[in-house]
């Protein structure tokens, strides 16, 4: 194709969301369902390079850079922009259909800005875009999710700034590769603001509940647009910039253990989603951290994988949302019967979110923990292991378990629209066409050079044992009635420390700072009243002052006395 | 519900048990093969017998209990944030 046709890869997407604002009716879902095929075929027609450099302020800026890295992202995401404007063809919310587009077209451009400046422009317009998603559910929960939101990732933005601002004026380039934390003087902190910048959009420990908090209260189809580019633009930067920090591996290890625990005692099942979301994206940050090339395309081709499958998962529990209204494990059961397409559709992704063979998971999540062995993180590999257990027991079998078999709550409903069932068999197909040949599909566009074969007997048995036996521990626990019902409740996590302790804290410190205010403003009155009543005779009926007493004309002459006085003196210095 | 819905496949005892029966002998023919089938060894714990059945196993079950124990200081009423 000739390089003069083509135009930057975020182009066709936000020239979809421009058309989605003026068009309606089928000629919109027709320009929408387009726009991902041309934005990929625009992809296609790129070779490897930088694309429209040009100065800015002493710097050069290079918006568009093709490499495999940039490339097996900026497919994915066509990829599952495609998937989510299907689910979602069926509402007629312009709102929606905007945010939706504008945030594929955002991550898009993330992924090929070859410098940190156009970085932090698309950072900032993913949070931006994406916001529009949580408050197009158009609730009071939402509404006040949707501001913690976007508070957080505006943070996230403000940090990359601050830290590329020290970096350009420390190196003198813009240029996004390699960070690395190793630097001397202010280009440390720089380094650690840049990397606290990502790992907020990566949902680190502490930082991960702008996640779990918003995601759940998005609208339907809004959450899958959610759970597939955020995330997944912060992996794909810690891949650029940070590859092979240990630090990370830790950081990836805790990420993919604690959301479990919390999965499996929350009672919203698309939050379990985002628990479990987290947990996944634990795995790919161990991937990174370990930095080998099998590692690092693991963790990429996990995160390929994990847009698939979670997004699978997330559109079957908003085809149940959609379709009953509710979402809660403790409300729902029984909806095999009135679903069973969505019901079997769920169970490929919870097959392949679990790593079953055959499905996409497997090979992905093998490859990052093989490489955790042979690179000798022991413990490392021991809780990824009991991560990937967990993962099965909270999202394999928890998720369809409570919303379609269980005990029967009696809801009657029916399937999705066919639009919504129609994504979801996309994705399904997907799931077990990159598990099943994986070296024809996803592990063709893998940038590193490495050579992995998953299937061999050792692998497969193994897994399958590990799979086997921590449903045989469902299955045990729930006979023996030890496995905890669902409840309506909320846990707390770390977002309690600024939705609970700090407004509790800041209204303390408003009520003590209002009352000493009050307190003084009543003495001073106090004080005034009392200046006044002393200086009035209340029995003789007049002032005490002595000028109060005296005519106005007589209080004159004596100030004019004084003037003329003080001017005399003035004169004769 | 309407009065004379078919009932599910999983509203029968016997269709469960007989399903758990299929599992329970899927979960015996694993642990049974390996034995039989020759594994790479990466990891000394992987010399252990069934090793991955009992680590998902146990895995589970203690995710499971400190999962519940988390509830008795972590769970609140489903208005909490509301209020």
């Amino acid at each position: 194709m000739n390089s003069l046709m083509l135009v930057p890869p975020f182009l066709p997407l936000m020239l979809g969301a421009l058309a989605a604002i003026l068009l309606r009716g089928w000629l919109r879902n027709a320009i929408m369902l387009v726009t991902p095929f041309i934005g990929a075929l625009n992809l296609m027609g790129f070779e490897h390079g930088l694309f429209w450099t040009y100065e800015f302020m002493g710097y050069a800026l290079e918006p568009v850079r093709i490499d495999k890295l940039s490339l097996m992202f900026g497919y994915l995401f066509h990829l599952a922009s495609f998937i989510a404007i299907v689910y979602a063809l069926h509402i007629k919310d312009t709102v929606q259909h905007v945010a939706g587009l504008a945030y594929a077209a955002s991550a898009v451009g993330a992924v090929f800005a070859g410098d940190l400046l156009t970085l932090f422009v698309f950072w900032e317009l993913l949070a931006l875009t994406s916001v529009f998603l949580v408050w197009a559910r158009r609730t009071n929960r939402a509404y006040s999710s949707g501001f913690r939101y976007l508070i957080i990732q505006v943070l996230s933005g403000v940090m990359l700034l601050a830290g590329l601002l020290i970096f350009a004026q420390v190196t003198g380039s813009l240029r996004f590769d390699d960070i690395g934390l190793e630097h001397g003087g202010i280009a440390q902190i720089g380094a650690w603001l840049i990397f606290f910048a990502f790992g907020i959009k990566c949902a680190f420990p502490f930082v991960h509940n702008w996640l779990t908090d918003a995601y759940p209260e998005a609208t339907p189809t809004g959450t899958i647009f959610l759970a597939s580019f955020t995330t997944k633009v912060a992996v794909y930067a810690f891949a650029r910039g940070f590859a092979g920090e240990e630090i990370l591996v830790w950081i990836g290890v805790t990420m993919a253990c604690f959301p479990i625990f919390f999965a499996v005692i929350e009672n919203d099942l698309r939050r379990v989603l985002a628990y479990s979301l987290i947990n996944q994206i634990g795995f790919m940050i161990v991937g990174i951290g370990i930095g080998t090339a099998i590692a690092l395309n693991g963790a990429v081709a996990h995160a390929f994988n994990d847009v698939i499958f979670k997004g699978l998962l997330m559109m079957t529990m908003g085809a149940v949302l959609h379709m009953t209204g509710k979402i809660n494990g403790s409300e729902l059961g029984g909806l095999y019967k009135s679903m069973p397409k969505t019901t079997i559709l769920c169970m490929v992704g919870a097959a392949s979110i679990s790593a079953f063979p055959l499905f996409s998971g497997f090979v992905s999540k093998s490859m990052i923990m093989s490489a955790a062995v042979a690179e000798g993180y022991d413990v490392v590999w021991l809780l990824l292991l009991f991560a990937a257990a967990g993962v099965f027991h909270h999202a394999g079998i928890k998720i369809p378990y409570f919303a379609f078999f269980a005990h029967d709550s009696g809801i009657r409903t029916t399937e999705p629209p066919t639009n919504m069932l129609i994504a979801m068999t996309i994705a399904a197909v997907l799931c077990v066409i990159f598990g099943t040949f994986p070296q024809q599909t996803v592990y063709a566009l893998l940038p590193w050079d490495a050579n992995y074969e998953p299937y061999d007997i050792t692998h497969v048995l193994t897994q399958l044992q590990l799979l086997f036996f921590s449903a045989l521990a469902f299955v045990w626990l729930n006979l023996r009635n030890m496995y905890p019902p669902e409840l309506p409740s909320t846990n707390l996590d770390a977002d309690w420390f600024y939705r609970k302790l700090a407004p509790a804290f800041l209204k303390r410190f408003a009520c003590a700072v209002y009352g000493v205010y009050t307190k003084f403003e009543e003495s001073v009155i106090a004080l005034i009243k009392r200046a006044v009543q002393n200086s009035y005779d209340a029995e003789a009926g007049q002032p005490k002052g002595y000028f109060a007493k005296l005519w106005p004309t007589e209080t004159m002459v004596v100030w004019v006395a004084v003037l003329l006085a003080g001017y005399l003196i003035i004169y004769f210095f | 519900m309407t009065e004379h819905e078919p009932s599910g496949f999983f509203d029968k005892p016997e269709n469960v048990s007989k399903l758990l029966k299929v599992f329970y002998v899927i979960c015996a023919v694993l642990v049974a093969a390996d034995f039989a089938v020759h594994r790479h060894i990466y990891h000394d714990w992987e010399k252990i017998p069934a090793f991955y059945a009992i680590y998902g196993f146990v895995g589970c079950v203690i995710l499971v209990i400190i999962a519940k124990e988390m509830r008795k200081f972590l769970m609140r009423g489903e208005d909490y944030y509301d209020e």
